[in-house]
C-alpha cells in the first residue's frame, strides 16, 4: 500500500508541469476563451509529439500503453494549468470505448490517428433532459437498409464542433429497461445533416448543441453491438467522473497556492492577511478539501484500473466529494482575494468559474449520492 | 499508487479478524475507551490475552515484544481493531505514543524499564499534560521540578488526566528552567503513580462517567531515571508524541466510523415506516451516502500519512490534517446517526428501548471530546496554516 507516486509519475508530473507552464499560460487559457475552436492546432500538435493522446493507448496502435493512473497525474495538472481544448474529450470519451468495445478494425482506425493528435473525438451522450442516467437517451437511431438514421438533438457535447468523429448513443430499442435497447455510432462529424451550435457556458469551454437531422450511419460504424451500448457509456461515465475529478484536484490545488501567496503579500492594518487566525483557519480547510480530494480520487482511479467491484461506488464517492469540496476551495480563494478576485483581470476567477464546469460534467453531488445509497442499500 | 496490502499482510489482518470476532466480549459497546469499572475488568482481561499472542504493540521492536510490523500492517492491525471495536482503552496511550516517545528518546534501561510490561498488559500510563492554567497553551504549564541532589522534587496540579485513578505511570511535562523561555525550559518524566504525595481526585464527565482526574503533585520525588531525553528537552518531545498521538488514534478511528454506517445501514433496512424500509427515504439515503463518502474520504487521509512513514518522508501536517478531518467528521457521524433513530437517539444503553445498543448517544457526546482532547481543532488549524504553510503569526 503506498499512496504517493512511482518514480516515472513523479518525473511525468514535473515534465508536465513545466511543459504547461511555457506552452499553456494564463494568457493562452484566456485567448482559449474567446476562440471559437477553444483549442489551437499548434499546442495538440506539441501534446501529440509529446505522446500524451496516445498515453493509454497500446504501443500496438500507436501509444505508450501507460495506465489509467497515470492519466490522472497529467490530468491533475491539466486542471492546474486549466488547460482548455478537446483532450479528455478525445482521449477519455473516444479512446477508451473504442479500446474497450471496438472491433480490431475499428481499433486500427481510430486509434492511431488518436495517438498522433490527428483525430479529435467526444462522445454524444446527453440530450435537452440532461439527465446521465439510461433514460437520458431518447434520441432515436433507425434501422434502413445497411445503415442506421438518427434524428433528434444532443445537448451538453463537448467540444463536438471540432471533433472529426462523435461517438453517439442512440436508442434503437424501445424496452422496459431503459438501459436496453441503447446503441454506440461512430459518426463522421462532418456527416450531411449535422449541425452544431456552440453554447455560452460559465467556464467559456466548448460545449455544444449537436442537431441531428435524419444522419446516416453505416451499420459498420455500431461501436459493440446493437441495443447494448449502456455498459459501454457506463464505463466511459466512470472514467470520465474520475478524470473531472483529477482535473478539480489541480484546479484547486492551484487555486490554493494563488491565494496562499496572496495571503502572504496582501497587507491590511499593517500586517499579511494570512496572519489573521479567520483566514488561516481557511487554509487551513482548503488543505482539507484539496487532499482528501485528491486521495479519493486516486482511489477510484486505482479501483477502475484494477477492475475492483466497488469501483463504481469508490467513483461516485470520489466525484460527489471533489465537486463540493472543490467549489468551497475556490469560494475560500474568491472571499480571500478580496475584490480583486470578482474582476476578469486576474486569474482567480478562471478558477472560480471552471470548477462550476467540472462540478457538473458527469454527475453532481446529489446524483452521485443517490448511486452510493443505492449501492450501499444492497 | 497502489491501493492493495501485500498477501502477509491481508493473511495477518483475516487471523486478527477472527480473532477479534471470539475474543471481544460478547454485546461489548466499545464506543470510547471502556471507562466504567467493569468495562475497565473486561478491557485489561482482553489485552492480556491480546498479549499472549503478541499482538499488544505491532510497530515495536521484536526485542521489546513487539512484531516489528510493517507501517502498512500496523494500519491493517488499527482498522481492525477499530472496526471489531476492541477495548483497548488501557493501552491506546502507551502503544499508541508513550512508547514510541521512549523508544525515540529513552536510554536502553528505560526501554527495558518499562516497554515489555506495556506489550504483557501488564502496565497502564496516563497523560499529565494539561494543567488549570495550560490548555491549549501547553507551554505555559506550571508545574516544576527541582533537582535536589540526584533526584527531582515536583509540585503542581495537572488536569484532564484521563485514567490517572488506575494508571501505574504517568508522562509528566514539568518546568526545570523558569528563566528559560516558555517552550525552553520544560522536562519531560516517567513518574510511577505509587510515588508518595500524589493525590488523585476524580471529574465527572458529561457522560456521567470517570474518566479524568484531577491530579496534585506535593512534593514528588523522582530519581534522575524518570527524565526522559535531555533536560529542557520536554517541549520538543511532547510534540513528537502529540504528532504520534494523532496519527495513531485516527486509523482505528475511521474504522469504528466505518462499523458505525455499516450498523446504521442495517437499521435502516430493518425499519419500516409507513411501510417501506426507511433505505428507501431519500432524506435518509442523502445522509447516508454523505456518511459513507465522508468517512471514506478519512480513510485514505490516514493511509497517506501511513504513505508517509512507509516512505520515512517527514511529514509535516498531514497528521494534524488527518486527526482535525477525522475528529470532526465524527462530530458528524453521531450526529447523523441521532437524526436517524429520531426519539430513539436519545436513548442510554441500559434502557429497553434503546436501539443499537445507544452507541449514538453515547458517541455524540464523546465526539465532542475529541475535536478538544490532544490539540482542539482550532489549534490544528493553527498548527497548520503556520507550521505547515508558513503564513506568518498573528
Ligand atoms: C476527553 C478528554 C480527555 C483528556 N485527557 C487528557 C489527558 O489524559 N491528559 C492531559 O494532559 N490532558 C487531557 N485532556 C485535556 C486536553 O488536552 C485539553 O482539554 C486541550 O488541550 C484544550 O485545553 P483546555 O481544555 O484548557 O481548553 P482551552 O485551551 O481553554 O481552549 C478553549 C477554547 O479556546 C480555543 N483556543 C485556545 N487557544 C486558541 C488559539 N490560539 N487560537 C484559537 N482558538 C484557541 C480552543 O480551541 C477551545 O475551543 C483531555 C481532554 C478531553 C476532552
Amino acid at each position: 500500500m503506498d499512496l504517493g507516486l512511482s518514480e516515472e509519475q513523479e518525473l511525468l508530473k514535473g515534465f508536465v508541469r513545466d511543459f504547461l507552464e511555457k506552452e499553456c499560460p494564463e494568457t493562452r487559457v484566456r485567448e482559449m476563451e474567446e476562440d471559437e475552436r477553444g483549442y489551437k492546432p499548434e499546442f495538440w500538435r506539441m501534446m501529440a509529439a509529446q505522446g500524451w493522446q496516445g498515453m493509454i493507448i497500446p504501443q500496438q496502435y500507436g501509444g505508450t500503453g501507460m495506465t489509467f493512473t497515470d492519466l490522472i497525474v497529467l490530468l491533475e495538472e491539466f486542471g492546474r494549468a486549466l488547460v482548455p481544448g478537446p483532450f479528455i474529450s478525445t482521449v477519455v470519451l473516444g479512446a477508451i470505448p473504442i479500446l474497450q468495445a471496438g472491433t480490431e478494425e475499428q481499433k486500427q482506425a481510430f486509434l492511431p490517428k488518436i495517438a498522433a493528435g490527428e483525430l479529435i473525438m467526444t462522445l454524444a451522450l446527453t440530450e435537452p433532459s440532461a439527465r446521465w442516467d439510461a433514460d437520458g437517451v431518447a434520441m432515436p437511431a433507425r434501422a434502413e437498409g445497411d445503415s442506421f438514421v438518427l434524428s433528434g438533438t444532443k445537448l451538453f457535447v463537448p467540444d463536438a464542433h471540432v471533433s472529426d468523429c462523435m461517438l453517439v448513443a442512440a436508442r434503437t430499442k424501445e424496452s422496459a429497461n431503459p438501459e436496453d435497447g441503447i446503441t454506440l455510432f461512430l459518426v463522421d462529424s462532418k456527416s450531411a445533416g449535422i449541425q452544431f451550435t456552440a453554447l455560452k457556458t460559465i467556464a467559456a469551454d466548448k460545449q455544444c448543441e449537436v442537431a441531428f437531422n435524419e444522419v446516416r450511419v453505416p451499420k459498420a460504424n455500431v461501436l459493440g453491438e446493437v441495443d447494448k451500448g449502456w455498459p459501454i457509456i457506463r464505463g466511459v461515465k466512470s472514467k470520465a467522473a474520475v478524470a473531472a475529478c483529477a482535473y478539480m484536484v489541480g484546479l484547486a490545488q492551484m487555486d490554493f497556492d494563488i491565494t496562499l501567496e496572496y495571503a502572504k503579500q496582501r497587507i491590511q492594518f499593517g500586517r499579511p492577511i494570512g496572519s489573521f487566525q479567520a483566514i488561516q483557519h481557511k487554509f487551513a480547510d482548503m488543505i482539507i478539501d484539496v487532499d482528501g480530494s485528491r486521495f479519493i480520487t486516486y482511489k477510484a482511479a486505482w479501483a477502475l484500473q484494477e477492475n475492483e467491484p466497488d469501483a463504481e461506488m469508490l467513483v461516485s464517492m470520489a466525484k460527489a466529494w471533489c465537486n463540493e469540496a472543490a467549489r468551497r476551495v475556490v469560494a475560500h480563494g474568491q472571499q480571500i482575494h478580496g475584490g480583486i478576485g470578482f474582476t476578469k483581470d486576474y486569474k482567480i476567477e478562471l478558477y472560480f468559474r471552471r470548477q462550476k464546469w467540472m462540478e457538473l460534467m458527469w454527475g453532481d453531488a446529489d446524483y452521485h449520492r443517490e448511486l452510493v445509497a443505492d449501492k450501499l442499500a444492497i | 499508487m497502489d491501493f492493495r496490502f501485500t498477501p502477509e499482510e491481508e493473511a495477518f489482518r483475516q487471523e486478527l479478524r477472527s480473532w477479534l470476532r471470539e475474543n471481544v466480549p460478547p454485546n461489548w459497546e466499545g464506543v470510547f475507551l471502556e471507562e466504567e469499572v467493569e468495562e475497565w475488568k473486561q478491557g485489561l482481561a482482553f489485552v492480556r490475552k491480546l498479549a499472549e499472542k503478541g499482538w499488544v504493540a505491532p510497530a515495536w521492536p521484536k526485542e521489546y515484544g513487539g512484531m516489528e510490523a510493517s507501517p502498512a500492517l500496523q494500519l491493517a492491525y488499527n482498522e481492525e481493531m477499530g472496526y471489531q471495536r476492541a477495548p483497548i482503552g488501557s493501552i491506546v496511550q502507551s502503544v499508541g505514543y508513550i512508547g514510541p516517545a521512549i523508544l525515540f528518546f529513552g536510554t536502553e534501561e528505560q526501554k527495558r524499564q518499562h516497554l515489555p510490561p506495556v506489550t504483557a498488559g501488564e502496565t497502564v500510563w496516563c497523560q499529565g499534560y494539561s494543567e488549570p492554567e495550560a490548555g491549549s497553551d501547553l507551554a505555559s504549564l506550571k508545574t516544576r521540578a527541582v533537582k535536589d541532589g540526584d533526584d527531582y522534587v515536583i509540585n503542581g496540579d495537572k488536569t484532564w488526566t484521563s485514567n490517572a485513578h488506575r494508571s501505574d505511570w504517568c508522562i509528566l511535562l514539568a518546568r526545570t528552567d523558569p528563566a528559560a523561555p516558555k517552550h525552553k525550559g520544560i522536562s519531560f518524566f516517567l513518574v510511577d503513580m505509587k510515588s508518595p504525595g500524589i493525590t488523585v481526585q476524580p471529574v465527572m464527565n458529561m457522560a456521567n462517567v470517570h474518566s479524568f482526574n484531577q491530579v496534585f503533585f506535593e512534593d514528588v520525588r523522582v530519581p534522575k531515571s524518570a527524565l526522559l531525553g535531555q533536560e529542557n528537552q520536554g517541549w520538543y518531545i511532547a510534540a513528537m508524541t502529540l504528532d504520534f498521538e494523532r496519527s495513531s488514534l485516527v486509523a482505528m478511528a475511521v474504522s469504528m466510523a466505518k462499523r458505525a454506517l455499516d450498523d446504521l445501514v442495517g437499521y435502516c433496512r430493518e425499519t419500516r415506516v409507513k411501510g417501506k424500509s426507511l433505505l428507501a427515504s431519500p432524506l435518509v439515503r442523502h445522509k447516508l451516502a454523505e456518511m459513507a463518502i465522508e468517512i471514506e474520504v478519512g480513510k485514505y487521509m490516514v493511509y497517506r500519512v501511513v504513505s508517509l512513514q512507509a516512505r520515512m518522508e517527514p511529514g509535516s501536517i498531514e497528521a494534524a490534517v488527518c486527526k482535525l478531518y477525522n475528529t470532526e467528521l465524527d462530530v458528524r457521524v453521531a450526529n447523523t446517526g441521532l437524526e436517524i433513530l429520531g426519539l430513539y437517539g436519545q436513548l442510554h444503553k441500559d434502557s429497553k428501548w434503546t436501539q443499537l445498543m445507544g452507541r449514538f448517544q453515547k458517541s455524540y457526546m464523546y465526539a465532542i471530546a475529541m475535536v478538544v482532547g490532544g490539540g482542539s481543532s482550532e489549534i490544528q488549524r493553527n498548527i497548520i496554516a503556520m507550521r505547515g504553510l508558513g503564513l506568518p503569526r498573528g
